[in-house]
């Protein structure tokens, strides 16, 4: 498992990235309780996806955020809540 | 066995399904049976535990016969409660998380389930549904929950203060006989309600042996668990690794394929049991060359066909590992597997009846066809079912009489074939049920879903070919006049409703639907 370098972004730059993340799980997914959609909550445990809505996310990221997702790197540690997502996108950007 | 005047003796005489677990806790008390969200548990942990929580049952009023949900995904406490619930001669229904409140309600409804045991992970959907089901009378939940939001709730117990002082040496007393129901599996119906498949200890142990003949199971096989509890196959990847006194690595579930490789070197697994898009997924992941996977001696691939390409992928994937199609329906677990060797000898084939199990071929009238000649699969055997709950009239549609008085037999509602060396041949289904990511979704329970969201005038609903799904679901819709639906709209009112994979992938808006002359929707002209 290969978590991505974490380089910290500016602040400004992180809540853009995790507003338009979250924006896209409420958009995309079943989220019973938008408020319980904290940024360390695991998207997993909370049900919001499975193994079909990981790919849709990663279809996000390559999309919207350019970045190249490896096989590797679709671990928990990277995708598994809007703060890991960021913090994972963010030090991709940066390398 | 000693016992009290009067009270019945022997009763162990003939095995049940949970003396998988108590003889191998007997015979290995000391392995590591189960491995799972980072715990190692022995077999010995989890009889001692699944005592506990059978004993908490039965003190909550759980009885003999009482239908118990498990609605959770592939954890450490789905395994104690289904070994529990059979304990304490109950009956176990394990329920995939990914299912609705709506539809859990239906659940707990439909079998009139008396216990529900769950994780504080599902609170929202528990709740809400548990709140419906008036013949609960106990709701245990691992984790620690927010008192205020299960506030009402019948019977609610914490898992940990349910089973607080409760005797781990032995649980309650068997009452059961090996003819009754062991577990409750539900599966869509074509007609979109679904239909709770009962299966007795004996249906379950015959099932079990007769496959981890065929799988040639040892007690040193490290059998993957990636397939949801709540799925018949997943499930039997526990019942029969407990069965052998193998060790089950149990994962959450397969979002993740890189963390499940890792695990497989990690854990030396040698059995590898999975779907297509499993299969598919692993086949498109770049880095797979990269883990060291020598240690697996066999795969298996059921729930949908293994195309040639898959096949030629897994014996490049694992070069060890013998092959193994195989096809089946719930309703007797597993029809028929293809022996590895023969692979190449009957391309396209799912192979021989399972062991001590037995299949023909009819025609519309129920006679029995020559080889090659397509029609209804029929089973016959142990491993067949004992009806759906509570449906008696789709039952008699299932269930008919057999070779010898009082028998039935299945009538599978595949469209098959059996060549002249009694290989089978899968043609198609005879209902026009789907099959997503493994899952059998009924186009019925879609339609119904789309039907329920505002602006929605008519719905069909068909499987069209997916390269990692199987099949893809594909809604064709009319609006009402003045609509502004569209299709994301559309796949988000149906994620409120329906498990994921039921959610249509595409969504096209028509003007109208094609009719038969009699006014049915004409579904071949959709595809």
């Amino acid at each position: 498992m290969t978590p991505a370098h974490h380089v910290a972004p500016t602040q400004q730059e992180d809540t853009l990235l995790k507003d338009r993340l979250r924006q896209f799980i409420l958009a995309n997914f079943w989220v019973p309780d938008a408020q319980a959609i904290k940024d360390g909550t695991s998207l997993l445990d909370s049900g919001v996806i499975d193994s079909t809505g990981i790919l849709e996310i990663i279809a996000f990221l390559e999309s919207e955020c350019g970045v190249t997702v490896l096989d590797e790197e679709i671990v928990p540690d990277n995708l598994d809540s809007v703060q890991r997502i960021a913090a994972y996108v963010a030090g991709k950007l940066k390398r | 066995m000693t016992s009290a005047a009067g009270t019945p003796r022997f009763t162990d005489a003939v095995p049940q399904l949970h003396d998988y677990l108590i003889h191998s806790a007997r015979r290995l008390g000391n392995k590591v049976a189960l491995v799972c969200g980072g715990e190692r548990l022995t077999y010995r942990d989890l009889d001692l535990r699944s005592n506990a929580l059978a004993n908490a049952l039965v003190r909550r009023d759980i009885r003999r016969g009482d239908r118990v949900l498990i609605y959770s995904d592939n954890t450490v406490e789905s395994v104690v409660a289904f070994w529990s619930v059979l304990k304490a001669n109950a009956v176990a229904s394990v329920i995939s998380p990914l299912t609705r409140p709506g539809k859990l309600a239906h659940l707990l409804n439909d079998c009139q389930a008396a216990g529900l045991i769950t994780d504080v992970r599902h609170t929202a959907a528990f709740a809400e549904a548990a709140a419906r089901a008036p013949h609960l009378r106990t709701v245990v939940v691992s984790g620690s929950v927010d008192r205020e939001l299960v506030r009402g709730l019948p019977g609610f117990v914490g898992w940990n203060e349910a089973v607080a002082g409760e005797p781990t040496d032995g649980g309650p007393a068997r009452l059961n006989l090996d003819i009754d129901l062991a577990a409750i599996i539900y599966t869509s119906g074509s007609t979109g309600d679904p239909k709770g498949i009962m299966l007795t200890h004996r249906n379950m142990l015959t099932a079990a042996a007769s496959i981890t003949a065929y799988l040639e199971n040892v007690e040193d096989d490290v059998i993957l668990g990636v397939l949801p509890l709540s799925f018949d196959y997943g499930l039997y990847q526990m019942i029969m690794a407990f069965r052998v006194g193998a060790r089950l690595v149990l994962e959450r579930s397969f979002v993740y394929p890189a963390q499940v490789l890792h695990t497989m070197v990690a854990e030396r697994v040698t059995g590898f049991p999975g779907v297509p898009t499993v299969f598919a997924t692993l086949a498109e992941m770049k880095t797979l060359a990269g883990y060291d996977l020598s240690s697996v001696r066999y795969v298996t691939n059921t729930a949908a066909a293994l195309a040639p390409k898959h096949i030629a992928f897994l014996r490049t994937a694992f070069p060890s590992a013998r092959i193994y199609a195989m096809y089946g329906l719930t309703e007797c677990k597993r029809c028929t597997y293809l022996p590895p060797e023969d692979i190449e000898r009957k391309p396209g084939s799912v192979g021989i009846a399972i062991p001590n199990t037995e299949i023909w071929i009819v025609d519309e009238d129920g006679r029995r066809l020559e080889a090659n000649r397509v029609g209804q699969l029929v089973v016959r055997g142990a491993t067949v079912m004992r009806g759906y709950w509570g449906k008696p009239e789709a039952t008699a549609r299932r269930l008919r009489p057999g070779l010898l008085p009082g028998e039935t037999v299945l009538y599978t509602g595949d469209s098959c074939r059996l060549d002249d060396d009694g290989y089978l041949y899968f043609a198609g289904r005879m209902d026009d049920v789907i099959k997503s990511r493994g899952e059998k979704v009924a186009p019925r329970e879609v339609e119904d879903a789309l039907l329920a969201v505002p602006g929605v005038k008519e719905a069909a609903v068909i499987g069209v070919p997916d390269e990692i799904l199987g099949e893809a679901v594909k809604a064709y819709i009319v609006c009402e006049a003045g609509s502004t639906l569209t299709e994301k709209r559309i796949q988000l009112e149906c994620q409120r409703q329906l498990e994921s994979f039921m959610v249509p992938k595409y969504v096209v808006f028509v003007a109208e639907l094609p009719r038969t002359s009699s006014g049915k929707v004409a579904k071949k002209e959709l595809l």
